[in-house]
């Protein structure tokens, strides 16, 4: 089933916040067989905080996760991420398209910090997978 | 801080991937989708198995951009998901290579330009980071 158009520039709103801790950055380093020993967060950290913002956009428009495959991926720090980060991520769709059957859906995601300014910002392209002809 | 020449080919970084990997990877990322861990529905909807997370083959691209800038603070980092690596269920996995150059270094910001393969296909398009530099 083929995605609204009328979604295109609609923003859903914020993630909960979400709190940076040291336990995270290290699990998350691991996850990539890296170890994190302080500094910064791993730079696709990121990723956790605008997956769960498009976790919740696919639900509220009743997309599969599992007809879902990651096209394209872009972060732009304006600053680092570092533990004790409160964060927040608001997520937007910038584009929608359709090729052989796939919507093609591209979401940008804000991150922004306690006093609101933007630390990051997540662009995603996913391909939603057509259903197969039975 | 870190210092880089611009033309410098960097030390290419071989990481192996196996399904105990993604199933970590699934966890501390939040991204439970199926296809990273079921044969079952990855060739329900038409994958040739389980493949990694895009996501995880971008985290060792991070980690050898990491790697050879010393922790250099990343700006930028992005790329296309082109290719799936393709996992499988056995003790060894596959071998992720990432090779990588220094395209520029001006006003502080050095951009490399990466190449990610698995078995000698390309498996990210235009993989790219832009990290902070000295000078």
């Amino acid at each position: 089933m083929a995605l609204d158009p009328s979604l295109v520039g609609r923003s859903f709103p914020p993630t909960r916040p979400y709190a940076v801790t040291e336990e995270r950055l290290r699990t998350f380093a691991a996850a990539s067989g890296a170890t994190w020993e302080g500094g910064p967060a791993p730079a696709t950290f990121p990723i956790v905080l605008a997956f769960e913002a498009m976790n919740a956009f696919l639900e509220s428009e009743q997309v599969e996760l599992r007809r879902i495959v990651h096209g394209e991926q872009r972060f732009t720090y304006e600053r680092p991420v570092v533990p004790g980060d409160v964060l927040t991520t608001t997520l937007s769709v910038a584009s929608l398209r359709q090729i052989g059957g796939n919507d093609i859906i591209g979401t940008r995601s804000e991150v922004h910090d306690e006093t609101g300014a933007l630390v990051c910002t997540a662009g995603a392209t996913l391909v939603h997978r057509a259903e197969e002809q039975a | 801080m870190t210092h880089l020449e611009p033309g410098a080919v960097l030390a290419p970084q071989e990481y192996a991937v196996t399904r105990a990997d993604l199933v970590a990877y699934a966890a501390a990322s939040g991204d439970l989708n199926p296809i990273h861990w079921s044969d079952r529905v990855a060739t329900q909807v038409g994958l040739p198995g389980v493949i990694a997370h895009g996501m995880y083959t971008m985290a060792l691209a991070a980690r050898a951009v990491a790697t050879w800038t010393h922790e250099a603070p990343v700006l930028e980092i992005g790329c296309k998901f082109t290719a799936p690596v393709v996992v499988p269920d056995d003790d060894e996995g596959v071998v992720v290579v990432v090779g990588g150059s220094v395209k520029s270094v001006e006003d502080g910001r050095a951009t490399i330009a990466l190449e990610v393969t698995c078995a000698g296909t390309k498996v990210l398009g235009m993989p790219r980071a832009v990290v902070a530099v000295d000078g």
